[in-house]
């Protein structure tokens, strides 16, 4: 099994009819994920892939029972797309458009939370690569052939990074039970946190690797949660070493502002809470290993 | 992006915030007669750059008469100012703000941020003005302030009212403090601002309130709705080798080393920089490609790098998910033959098709050194590096 996604998931794509919303929503339905329908405002009646086109993700969750739903939709209409979504009872949304103003996204945390947590929709992204399940389900826009099927979880910032890891891992037999990416903006959905307390109670998840960068506190907040909470094992790995303070690094939220920021500040409270630390980016498999290696010794 | 000062003084005086009277100058003799327009006998003569710290490089003159002014605008007209926020090159100035001088009773220090911990607009106020925000935090964390507004309904009065009453302001001019938090937040709502600070914010001695400074920063993202803040853009201002590569639509951040690097992603390219000076070397950029890599990106990308005549090796490391290494490897000859690269070139191709990839790549008959893993990337890049430099001084 896994968290939030599996194959029995009913996912719907949002900006369905436009290029890159088709040329992914065929790419998961190749991988196995099931894809229900899609909506793009004023198409609704249409069919398109062989499946049903709604004017409204309301009409779409009526029609066809989607739980989940991914965002193509461009930036400047994106953050309505999700608040759509929330309301229309969607219990995943995963959103890869980058480009989303902050202030919109402050306004999307707000409305989120006026559903009772228990109702309230998960949030992916913005800004991010999606989440895929391996061997089961895909929600995002990373090469499914790179992930072999597993009990490690992953949360990262970034998408490429994140495939060097899953890749580095696969070269060694290693496979994923769910990766996530939660996105490189300022103002994103679920945070580090947010999945790490999925994947502990995930009974298919052994251990994690956490991928995070320099810029925001989020690393420091999973740190000392993994701390008091976490009882399998945390790998972590934190890039923009080499990064100078004051500057953004491609993604809207790599930038050092204030303390605790860095790589290096980010790695010692990560060391701190007793988490194992991915010296460099080519060592991902063989750190994972090691720790995989140590948990059968002790059992 | 950034703006001057007299442009975040010119927007935030639109919102109820006094500012004093003040010209722009682009010669000594167009300063004199700012001052003359003007009127009084004190006037403030300031360079335009995008860096605070301006008073201690000399970007910041008292002056009390024309020949001052014009002597003051001469100096600083043309020259490139070092700040600690500049970096060792500096900024040119090639404006000047020419202000009457106030007479300053107390200083506030006033920041609005996008407070990543609430994911909601922060306030930070101090009674110890005039010094930079970490200066204050350290030397005086009890006088800071600090409030956050619900997005959903906005930054309310009494918030206003209590940061004023906690800055001690007077009764008198409570009104006016509450007045200048507002037009200050609403300022910031409606540009998409992602920074805006009032350092210091004066109490005068005729009482009154007024941004002696202001510096504004805005969401990037946020700037196709805000047409009239991107026209605000000045290029003088930015490392012209990111002014080249974003003109091109790529995200480029200029460095101090000599690897040149291509890479897609913004995370995997801070990691590959890692790797390089964990190999020993130091990067020159960080270039993201971004999804693709085209024939023509990598093309604009190898043009973006070179540009930099410190690069004296390039390293591409690409994780092709979507598209494919081999056509990813043939994009790479393809601009490698139209560009022409001076340099040691590495590539390390990742992903779909990564064996076909290095096949065309070594069959080419181009020079490319080859790397299969992230480690070995870097150490071919260092080690590639060194022996460039060696033969170049030899």
């Amino acid at each position: 099994m896994s968290i939030l996604l599996d194959k029995n998931t009913r996912v719907i794509v949002q900006g369905f009819t436009g290029k890159i919303g088709s040329f992914h929503a065929e790419d998961m339905k190749r991988y196995g994920t099931n894809v229900v329908g899609g909506v793009t405002p004023g198409k609704g009646g249409h069919t398109h892939l062989g499946l049903p086109v709604f004017n409204t993700v309301k009409g779409a969750v009526q029609e066809t029972g989607a739980e989940a739903s991914i965002v193509f939709v461009p930036p400047p209409f994106a953050a309505d797309s999700i608040m759509e979504a929330a309301d229309a009872g969607i219990r995943l949304c995963v959103c890869i458009t980058d480009g989303i103003p902050s202030q919109d996204m402050t306004r999307v945390k707000r409305y989120m939370r006026r559903y009772r947590f228990e109702d309230r929709m998960t949030l992916i992204g913005p800004n991010c690569a999606g989440m895929i399940t391996p061997g089961e389900a895909l929600m995002g826009i990373m090469p499914g052939s790179i992930y072999l099927p597993g009990r490690i979880g992953i949360v990262g910032r970034s998408g490429t990074l994140g495939y060097e890891a899953a890749s580095q891992m696969k070269a060694l037999g290693i496979g994923v039970s769910t990766s996530v990416g939660i996105g490189g903006d300022p103002v994103n959905g679920s945070s580090f946190k947010d999945m790490l307390e999925l994947f502990e109670k995930d009974p298919d998840t052994d251990a994690v690797l956490m991928i995070g960068e320099i810029g925001g506190p989020q690393e420091a907040e999973a740190a000392l949660w993994a701390r008091d909470h976490m009882k399998k094992p945390l790998i972590a790995y934190i890039a923009g070493l080499s990064a100078p303070k004051g500057r953004r690094m491609g993604h809207a939220g790599a930038i050092i502002s204030a303390f605790g920021e860095s790589a290096q500040e980010k790695v010692e409270i990560l060391k701190g809470a007793g988490v194992t630390i991915v010296p460099t980016p080519s060592s991902f498999g063989e750190t994972v290993a090691d720790v995989l290696a140590a948990m059968t010794k002790a059992a | 992006m950034d703006i001057h000062e007299y442009q975040a003084k010119e927007l935030l005086s639109r919102y109820q915030i006094h500012i004093p009277r003040g010209g722009l100058a682009y010669s000594p003799e167009q300063a004199a007669y700012r001052a003359s327009e003007i009127g009084g006998d004190r006037w403030v003569v300031k360079a335009q750059i995008h860096s605070g710290a301006r008073g201690k490089a000399g970007g910041i003159k008292l002056c009390s008469s024309d020949h001052e002014i014009a002597e003051a605008a001469d100096a600083m007209l043309g020259a490139k100012l070092v700040t600690h926020q500049t970096g060792p090159q500096g900024k040119l100035v090639s404006r000047l703000y020419v202000e009457e001088a106030m007479d300053i009773e107390r200083e506030i220090y006033l920041g609005f941020v996008l407070d990543r911990k609430s994911e909601r607009i922060m306030i930070v106020a101090s009674s110890s003005g005039g010094m930079e925000i970490e200066e204050i935090a350290e030397a005086e964390p009890d006088s800071i302030i600090r409030a956050t507004v619900d997005p959903g309904v906005g930054m309310q009065d009494f918030q206003a009212r209590e940061i004023a009453f906690g800055l001690g302001i007077d009764n008198a001019l409570v009104g006016r403090a509450t007045q200048t938090l507002m037009g200050c937040y609403r300022a910031f709502v409606d540009y998409d601002a992602s920074m805006l600070e009032i350092n210091p914010l004066v109490v005068t001695r005729r009482g009154d309130l007024v941004a002696l400074d202001a510096k504004m920063s805005f969401d990037e993202n946020a700037l196709f709705r805000r047409p009239q803040i991107a026209e605000m853009r000045d290029k003088s201002q930015e490392d012209p080798r990111e002014t080249y590569a974003s003109d091109r639509g790529l995200s480029y951040v200029g460095l101090d080393g000599n690897i040149g690097c291509i890479i897609n992603g913004a995370g995997l390219a801070m990691a590959t920089m890692d790797m390089i000076k964990i190999a020993g070397g130091e990067p020159a950029n960080f270039l993201d490609i971004g999804g693709g890599a085209s024939p023509e990106r990598v093309a604009k990308s190898f043009r973006a790098v070179l540009r930099d005549k410190n690069v004296e090796t390039i390293l591409v490391n690409i994780f092709a998910g979507i598209n494919r290494c081999d056509w990813v490897a043939e994009g790479v000859i393809k601009a490698l033959r139209e560009v022409g690269v001076p340099v040691p070139l590495v590539v390390r191709l990742s992903g779909t098709n990564m064996e076909e990839g290095r096949r065309i790549l070594a069959e080419s008959g181009e020079n490319i050194i080859i790397a299969e893993t992230l480690a070995e990337a870097a150490e071919k890049a260092v080690g590639a590096w060194r022996s460039y430099t060696a033969t170049k001084a030899a």
